[in-house]
């Protein structure tokens, strides 16, 4: 089996273009999204025929729910005052330009799905499996957390988005927790490209190449899970903000790949990773 | 000082999920002695003392089968204890640790060994350091002379160090004031180059030496039912925490001096419900999570 996932959208439509395009290049016809439809980015409207069109499995992040039921704010758990003020801008703009139907159509999206592929329990989430808006970070999460996470919710591999940074975890007995990354934005790294997830299960892993075949098994099966770095046409993405008059430092992310905001929710060691 | 409510229901907090384990390393030993101290540390109240590197390496084991997810460590001043720096370092191999320290008594080559300790590992070492505002003027008469040059000259080590301090502050002003305060507390963090300064703000607690100070909780500060029915338990740290002193393991970092506190001598005894019956329950209930950092701050998603 092969499946791409996709984390939060923010709006990028011309990253998920690219993503599905990618996907399907790369033989995977598959898709999922984890949620966070709306955020950051311009014309929320224009992701939607794109996640119908290609078959787009979608579950509900905190952003979808907001708009969705008509909440004050995005729910996106910041803490620090200037981090709210603008995730309240973004929020509004998105509130704003989001047709009726998309609104009720994130209303009704469910917030968890579960999988079974070859005999692997696959439980897709957006923060975690017991708190929609939960940051799990690389670097302040214990592995005997996420142990207890997958054991206490029944699942094999839990992926998951919400901070907007990939990361992967192999914890007892082969399970796997996977943050598959965003589309929305870049990863604080310093590159303009954004992230997706690829997994292949069983029959469809790649046939052994020399260097290791397979990143492991889960129940015996064997299972590959590739981070994918895309480029997309970031500059028209950038542009685009600019005419909807989105605010200067979003566009700065968008071209220079570092954080601008949202970083007083960053633990040490991410933080460092950044330039801000 | 902490008294059961005269009438009404007292609402009780379950243990969710033990996501957090607290460390009263250095009992309520301290190098300084704070008028809002909420413990009412000093340098001679050892009414808690030292914990041993031993007892930590049992609870971090202990710890596994619960599923913690940060360890958090404080005091007193962590620092005091000579056995920190192995304590931090074992620690860093089961997760993510955050030391809540005055900053006055740090050493470079216990900030070397602490920073090695980090990147040989891929969790997070954070530093919370306490100071009460951007001048002298605003610290010292709550933290002692020279406090804040000493304190700030901690932020610096740490910063030389490589680590990224997060600065917190007891209000001691009006809640309007707190934009000012922190934008010229940035300013004097830049000047000292710390060019990605962290602030957080934090509500007072009226206990300890603090209900000395001011004046202390009146008897309707107190949580009531009808309050806790539309109010997201998470946000309270005991339904996500529990404490390990030298005397045994308590629902919280906050109500060392009542009684009812000590839960247990294990983990596994300590799991049980709460009553929310003090005074300093109506503060975490009206801030929220006041003790944990903001990359773990809890938000409710209804
Ligand atoms: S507030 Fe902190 S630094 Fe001050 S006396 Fe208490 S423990 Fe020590
Ligand atoms: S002081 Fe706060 S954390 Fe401690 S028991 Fe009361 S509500 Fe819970
Ligand atoms: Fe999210």
């Amino acid at each position: 089996m092969k499946l791409a996932i996709f984390g939060g959208i923010y709006n990028n439509y011309l990253a998920l273009e690219a993503a599905i395009a990618d996907a399907r290049a790369r033989g995977v016809d598959d898709f999922y999204c984890l949620g966070d439809l709306g955020a950051f980015g311009p014309h929320p409207d224009r992701v939607f025929p794109l996640l119908k069109e290609a078959g787009v499995v979608c579950i509900q992040g905190n952003y979808d729910d907001s708009i969705g039921n008509d909440l004050d704010d995005c729910q996106c758990g910041y803490t620090d005052p200037r981090d709210n003020h603008f995730a309240q801008i973004s929020y509004e703009y998105t509130y704003r330009n989001t047709a009726p139907e998309n609104r009720r159509w994130m209303r009704d999206l469910l917030t968890e799905l579960r999988l079974e592929v070859d005999g692997i329990r696959f439980l897709l989430c957006h923060g975690s499996p017991r708190q929609t808006n939960e940051f799990l970070w690389d670097s302040t999460t214990s592995t005997h957390f996420l142990d207890k996470l997958a054991r206490d919710h029944n699942a094999d591999v839990v992926l998951a988005t919400h901070t907007g940074i990939h990361w992967q975890r192999e914890l007892s007995e082969g399970r796997r927790f996977v943050n598959v990354g965003v589309l929305g934005r870049p990863e604080n790294d310093g590159s303009t490209n954004v992230w997706y997830t690829i997994i292949r299960t069983g029959n469809d892993l790649p046939k052994p190449t020399g260097s290791a075949p397979w990143d492991s098994t889960v129940n015996n099966t064997p299972i590959q899970i590739e981070f994918i770095p895309l480029a997309y046409n970031h500059e028209r993405l950038a542009q685009e903000m600019q005419d909807e008059g989105l605010p200067e430092e979003f566009i700065n992310t968008i071209r220079t790949g570092w954080w601008t905001t949202c970083l007083e929710v960053l633990p040490s060691r991410e933080r460092r990773a950044g330039k801000w | 000082m902490s008294s059961l409510p005269t009438s009404g229901n007292v609402p009780h907090v379950e243990l969710r999920s033990l996501d957090e384990l607290w460390f009263q390393v250095s009992g309520t030993l301290c190098n300084l002695e704070c008028t809002h101290c909420f413990i009412s540390c000093s340098p001679h109240n050892d009414s808690f003392s030292y914990l041993s590197l031993e007892t930590v390496a049992k609870s971090l084991e202990e710890s596994i089968r619960w599923g913690v997810k940060e360890y958090y460590f404080t005091g007193g001043e962590p620092f005091l204890n000579r056995e920190i720096v192995p304590i931090l370092e074992r620690t860093l191999e089961y997760g993510p640790v955050t030391v809540l320290t005055n900053g006055t008594v740090l050493k470079a080559e216990w900030l070397s060994r602490l920073r090695d300790a980090e990147q040989r590992g891929s969790y997070s070492l954070e530093f919370r350091v306490s100071i009460d505002g951007p001048t002298p003027a605003t610290n010292d008469p709550i933290r002692g002379p020279r406090t804040f040059e000493r304190a700030m000259k901690g932020v610096r080590l740490l910063v030389e160090h490589g680590f990224l301090p997060i600065i917190t502050m007891a209000r001691t002003w009006d809640l309007s004031e707190d934009e000012r305060i922190l934008e010229e507390f940035r300013g004097v963090l830049k000047e000292q180059s710390c060019d990605r300064p962290r602030l957080k703000v934090l509500p007072r607690l009226q206990i300890g030496a603090e209900a000395d100070r001011s004046e202390g909780y009146g008897q309707h500060d107190r949580i009531t039912p009808e309050m806790m029915q539309e109010f997201d338990e998470s946000q309270l740290i005991c339904n996500h925490s529990r404490v390990v002193t030298d005397r045994g393991v308590y629902v919280c970092p906050i109500l060392l001096d009542a009684p009812d506190a000590r839960l247990g001598e294990t983990l596994e005894a300590a799991a049980v419900d709460f009553p929310l019956s003090h005074g300093a329950c109506y503060t975490c209930y009206q801030y929220g999570a006041i003790c944990t950092n903001l990359s773990a701050a809890k938000s409710s998603t209804t």
